[in-house]
């Protein structure tokens, strides 16, 4: 399967500039020279990605063009007119998406950007992201055959009210096919923009979705992620973002976590300017023979930044969650103010987590904290609920749903806390706990 | 309403109940009292079907239906609601959506038609001046942050808005000051009715001044040493439990 990469690159040399050709050229040779990781690698200890790279993927083949805005009612939060760009297996789907010019934001895709937008593109695209570390492998690849994605960069001092909507659907046409699609987000200095990154499936396909999204958050700013992975049940996935921090600027991530075969998660953030922040939440709930790791990284390499972390997981049947928070507190960054949690609800006696917080502190002069719990429903609770004319299953998925609700309720934005509860509800409950 | 014969539960190896009868009425109120450790909350614990305890003989029958073959959600539909000790915190889950789902649960399972949320706010609201709640507290997780006197108002409001035919009250006046106690035993008395009935877990006989049982029996050891009226719960506060431990009495 490495071979395969190598010969797609060689064959579709795809388009772009001549920078951008000789850090793809850079990539493939990195991905040539170390392969694939093995559980050797401390970073893949708990996921093997040999399933991915056994599994003979085509370049994914062009969605069968039966989409339309309807079907993607289910997919959309809030308000209908929010700006969403629309990606079918891995190409932009303009009739799908709907980007007005609005104010101050530029929304648009890959393709498009590297036409309109070449100086924003060499300044920022593969400059966030790491293509050496032989554990981000799958990132060399992506930089290597990336053709399309999203750009999107939201001007100095503006406050984009209305949330950004990243969509990458895959359809029948899917199946046995690769794509790896790339996402640059700037948020110039003072700006404040929500975007929300969406992955999904059509059903029951086999595919594999390679992404990487890079954001630069300038001076003052503050950028609110929502990543969503919904992939189809059999499908693959891996993601990685990697954000770079300016002074005084803030990144907030939320990363919701229920579909896939095998899904493996990165989320790296640097703080490199004094006084900013990272709040890195998320929700992972798991079933049957689902595998899902969530790998975050923090560096703190400025003083007086602060981190939060606040990750659970829900994990049913022989389902295996991985949790790693790696924090990495430089010398010079003192006065660092970190938190990190991980908990997570057994559901079944068959389900397995690995959790590790990973603390690397060279400052004396810091406040950092981590704990891990692992349980299972509470028998006082699930009794008290019973006692009161609850059915045992009913009181089960309300307990469910109360431990997934304490993290969900940190999303700012209502309309997208509302989506996600009521998508987390569809799984335990069925009904609203809050009317 | 309910007969409990002869009833004996163990926790592990360890019998806490040893050989308990008693018959309440319906419209009756009855006290048990009883030293630290006599098995008076493991009585209430045990008619709510609570799972830790393990009945190892005796029978109890409530309203002609065998009580202790009932699943706990079971008897709560069928009108049977414990008041708790030590109510439990629910993060998460909001006391509106929580007690409107146990009162559409108890609804259903009478055969009639469950509320819709506007309804419930409706029935709900009535009952929250019963005990001097504020509606906000309906957007609340479930007891989380409350202080002591509210979970406890919060147990007699769920037993107004379900309205069970046989209630458990277990230590409810437990920490509580004078005015909570108050508000929480005129909740009991408005509810009395002559077709329900209490049964009051104290350790104290000051409750018992607001809320005037029609009898009132010592636990001692996990089985009943002495019944009475009223007045034995006077006496016990002026002559203290050993009393009666001293001086064992045959029959109920």
């Amino acid at each position: 399967m490495g071979t395969a990469y190598a010969q797609q690159f060689a064959a579709q040399r795809p388009e772009g500039p001549a920078w951008l050709t000789a850090i793809r050229e850079r990539a493939i040779a990195r991905f040539r020279e170390v392969g694939y990781p093995t559980t050797r690698n401390e970073e893949w200890h708990f996921t093997s990605p040999a399933p991915i790279a056994e599994a003979d993927f085509v370049p994914m083949r062009a969605a069968t063009g039966t989409l339309s805005v309807e079907d993607l009612g289910p997919l959309l939060f809030g308000e209908p007119d929010w700006p969403r760009l629309v990606f079918v297996n891995g190409r932009f789907a303009p009739s799908l998406s709907r980007v007005d010019a609005r104010d101050g934001v530029k929304a648009m895709s890959l393709a498009v950007a590297l036409r309109e937008e070449p100086s924003l593109l060499e300044y920022h695209l593969t400059r966030r992201a790491d293509i050496v570390d032989p554990a981000q492998v799958f990132t060399a690849i992506n930089t290597a055959l990336m053709q399309d994605g999203a750009v999107v960069q939201v001007g100095r001092g503006i406050d984009a009210a209305t949330p950004i909507h990243l969509l990458f659907l895959s359809d029948a046409a899917a199946e046995d096919g690769v794509c790896h699609p790339r996402i640059l987000l700037v948020a110039e200095p003072g700006s404040r923009a929500t975007v929300i990154e969406q992955h999904a499936g059509a059903g029951g396909e086999r595919y594999f979705t390679n992404v990487v999204t890079e954001a630069w958050i300038g001076e003052g700013a503050t950028l609110h992620h929502l990543r969503l992975q919904r992939e189809s049940a059999r499908a693959f996935h891996v993601g990685t973002t990697a954000v770079h921090q300016e002074q005084d600027s803030h990144f907030v991530s939320f990363s919701f976590a229920t579909g896939a075969a095998l899904s493996r998660i990165n989320i790296h953030t640097g703080l490199h300017g004094r006084g900013g922040g990272a709040t890195l939440n998320g929700l992972y709930m798991l079933d049957g023979e689902q595998h899902c790791d969530h790998q975050t990284r923090i560096v703190h390499a400025q003083p007086d930044c602060y981190s939060r972390e606040v990750y659970k997981g829900i994990l049913d049947g022989a389902s295996h969650g991985v949790f790693n928070g790696k924090v990495y507190v430089h010398p010079e960054a003192q006065k660092t103010d970190g938190k990190q949690t991980n908990n997570t609800l057994l559901l079944s006696e068959r389900a397995r987590i690995d959790t590790k917080p990973q603390l690397e502190i060279f400052a004396d002069d810091v406040k950092c904290t981590h704990g891990a719990t692992v349980g299972r429903i509470d028998e006082t609770a699930l009794f008290y609920m019973k006692s009161r004319g609850i059915p045992d299953r009913e009181a089960r998925k309300l307990l469910t749903y109360a431990f997934a609700a304490e993290v969900l309720e940190t999303i700012p934005v209502d309309a997208l806390r509302d989506g996600l509860e009521r998508l987390t509800l569809e799984r335990f409950t069925g009904t609203p706990p809050r009317a | 309403m309910i007969h409990i014969s002869e009833l004996h539960a163990s926790v592990g190896e360890k019998e806490i109940l040893k050989g308990i009868s008693l018959e309440i009425a319906a419209g009756e109120i009855h006290a048990i009292m009883g030293p630290n450790g006599s098995g008076k909350s493991t009585l209430a614990q045990v008619l709510a079907g609570h799972p830790g305890y393990e009945v190892t003989a005796g029978t109890v029958t409530y309203n002609g239906q065998d009580l202790l073959a009932m699943d706990p959600e079971e008897r709560a539909q069928a009108g049977v609601f414990l008041a708790f000790q030590y109510p439990v915190e629910i993060p998460g889950v909001s006391n509106a959506y929580f007690l409107r789902s146990a009162y559409n649960e108890i609804r259903k399972a009478r055969g009639e038609a469950e509320a819709d949320p506007l309804e419930f706010l409706d029935i709900v609201s009535e009952r929250l001046k019963l005990v001097d709640l504020d509606e906000a507290m309906l957007n609340r997780s479930v007891n989380a942050g409350f202080s002591g006197g509210e979970k406890k108002r919060n147990e007699i409001l769920q037993l107004a808005v379900l309205d069970p035919r046989f209630a458990i009250l277990d230590e409810t006046d437990s920490g509580l000051d004078i005015d909570a106690l108050r508000i929480v035993a005129d909740g009991v008395n408005r509810l009395r009715r002559k077709d329900n009935a209490f049964l009051v877990v104290t350790h104290y006989q000051r409750l018992l001044n607001y809320i005037v049982p029609d009898r009132v029996h010592v636990l001692v050891d996990g089985r009943i040493a002495r019944s009475g009226g009223k007045e034995l719960a006077l006496e016990l506060e002026e002559r203290g439990y050993d009393w009666v431990t001293a001086e064992p009495v045959a029959g109920v």
